[in-house]
């Protein structure tokens, strides 16, 4: 058998049911691994110690029946977990300790899996680099001078650098598909309402949703079959019959009609990037797809709607961060200086940027000028999905519009930061289901990804595409392990 | 439209953040850039469109006011910055 950290979240699992591996066995292998991967900042606090207790109570009764069967998995500190510190990386929830566990993690314990530990990602999921962390900047397992994208960076770089088998992290206007992107893993964003939002430190609740991020396309359909559920905690969650994704998982998408939207071929788009939308489009008929022109004109609009519609949102849901009910407080003259000073001290700058940004187009006098016109940017955005929705089952983009840069690069300026998820966005404001599947490499050997967006609750098709296109693109990236520290 | 220092200040009231003179002045450099950058949205016309809130757009769904967590003051009361097992613990807002 090949190394147990090479193994797939699948081929774990088939191998713990199968009784060949122990939880205990691959549990040990990571937290060895990672405990000599300190290098790449990836882990905000260690469950080392607690992961490994558990799967030896695992192993002695184990419950093969169990989807994710002791099988050891790290996730991005922006989900509450009971009794183990959730920072969602900023000073101002450093002594923060839930009392509660977000549903989509419960769902995964629930299923067998055992917290390695919770991962660093952008302060309150609001970068596309993993800079804004209070806990530092992420490395990317791919180069020590690179970013490995944002906000779910942490997540981004332990998956790819063989840290976690798989893991979770949550996705606003691009955090799971940008990084996974930049990384050459596979990242996948749900519908909204199919992963409930309880206990996910809310960022902008109209746009967050939680999904897998993973080594390959069946793994990501295992993962979301088991963090997928209705919730009644959570009042935006849908209640529909959700399919078994990786059991239904197929490569039969013969007639299947492909969109290629011709707005996303952006002024100064790279001759690469355009390759690697032309070689997706070639595999795609390969699989007896069909390749239809379409056109969404408002794309353009997409992310200054954002920029107004997250910071609101963004602005609202950090207003109950005072310094009274989080663990962390500046003292102050009297009860608003303390806001003001806790406030201050506890956000980052790229936060504090934001806060101010939603607190401006909410403010009387402008809400109608940019609040109110966002919302109805964002209706006609969604609107230009649904027209192609009668013609195309889904729709192929290029993930990024660059691979992965360098840390500092972007960090001055947040116009053209912002602009790293240019093709990602939409897809959050219209709360369609969008899947980043590794597709090639660039010039300077850096992954590129490609984006598959599909139809409302619509995950199934997206996979099965996916799945076909990964088989014919068989991508190949084997890293140096430059950061291991024995 | 531009934003100036003092609108910078008052946002930043609003915010409930306080800034000293350098970050003000940062911030009225980024926020500007932004602002400038969002104002495509005014190439296009949205009288008669209406606002999306909401992507469910489902109607909230109606449940009986009941109890389910007991006894959980003292866990949530352990988030508290001072240490205190019965309140949580603000400055004198009364004179």
């Amino acid at each position: 058998m090949s190394n147990i950290i090479d193994l797939s979240l699948s081929e774990l699992v088939s191998n713990i049911k199968n009784k060949k591996l122990s939880s205990y066995d691959v549990t040990s292998e990571y937290v060895e691994r990672s405990k000599k991967s300190k290098n790449l900042n990836t882990y905000i606090e260690e469950t080392f110690d607690a992961a490994l207790k558990k799967a030896k109570e695992f192993d002695t009764k184990p419950d093969l029946n169990k989807k994710l069967p002791g099988i050891p998995m790290a996730i991005k500190d922006l989900f509450c977990t009971k009794n183990v510190k959730t920072t969602a990386s900023s000073k101002i929830l450093n002594n923060f300790i839930p009392t509660y566990e977000s549903t989509v993690t419960q769902n995964l314990w629930n299923d067998g899996a055992i917290l390695l530990g919770k991962l660093n990602c952008d302060e309150f999921a609001m970068g596309s680099s993993n800079e804004t962390s209070y806990f530092g900047n992420v490395i990317s397992p791919i180069d020590k001078d690179l970013v490995p994208g944002g906000s779910s960076g942490g997540s981004a770089s332990a998956l790819a650098a063989k840290l976690t088998p798989a893991t979770i992290g949550t996705d606003t206007g691009g955090s799971i598909r940008q990084p996974a992107s930049f990384t050459g893993t596979v990242g996948l964003k749900p519908t909204y309402g199919s992963c409930s939002r309880y206990g996910i430190v809310a960022f902008a609740s109209s746009l967050d949703q939680a999904g897998p991020m993973t080594r390959n396309v069946n793994d990501a359909a295992l993962l979301l079959e088991v963090m997928s559920s209705f919730d009644n905690k959570d009042s935006t969650s849908v209640d529909f019959k959700r399919p078994m994704y990786s059991k239904d998982l197929s490569k039969d998408i013969k007639g299947k009609k492909i969109g290629i939207p011709k707005e996303y071929r952006v002024d100064g788009m790279s001759e690469e990037i355009e390759k690697l939308w032309e070689n997706g489009k070639n595999y795609l008929k390969d699989c007896g797809a069909e390749i239809i022109d379409v056109s969404l004109p408002h794309t353009k609009f997409a992310l200054p709607t954002y920029y107004i519609v997250a910071p609101a949102e963004a602005s609202s849901n950090l207003a109950r961060y005072d310094g009274v009910k989080y663990g962390f407080r500046t003292k102050g003259n009297n009860l608003i200086d303390m806001y003001e000073k806790t406030r201050s001290a506890g956000f980052g700058d790229e936060v504090k940027r934001r806060i101010m940004i939603g607190t401006y187009v909410l403010s009387s006098g402008y809400y109608d000028a940019y609040y109110l016109k966002a919302q109805k940017v964002r209706r006609l955005i969604k609107n230009d999905f649904n027209n192609i929705f009668q013609k195309v089952d889904a729709i192929l983009t290029p993930s990024t519009p660059s691979s992965a840069f360098k840390i500092g690069d972007k960090s001055n300026d947040p116009v053209s930061m912002y602009l790293n998820d240019i093709f990602t966005v939409p897809v959050n404001l219209a709360g369609l289901p969008g899947i980043s599947i590794p597709a090639g490499l660039d010039k300077k050997g850096y992954p590129l990804g490609l984006q598959i967006i599909g139809k409302s609750f619509d995950e199934q098709n997206i996979l099965n595409i996916a799945y076909s296109m990964e088989d014919k693109i068989n991508f190949k990236f084997n890293l140096k392990e430059w950061w291991i520290n024995d | 439209m531009s934003i100036d220092l003092k609108t910078v200040k008052h946002i930043s009231k609003l915010s409930r953040i306080s800034l000293d003179e350098q970050k003000a002045q940062k911030l009225e450099t980024d926020l500007n850039s932004i602002f400038k950058w969002i104002e495509q949205l005014n190439e296009l016309k949205t009288e008669n469109i209406e606002p999306l809130s909401s992507i469910a757009e489902t109607k909230l769904r109606l449940r009986k006011d009941e109890i389910k967590s007991k006894n959980i003051r003292e866990e949530i009361l352990k988030n508290s910055p001072d240490d205190n097992k019965d309140f949580f613990v603000v400055p004198k807002v009364v004179e």
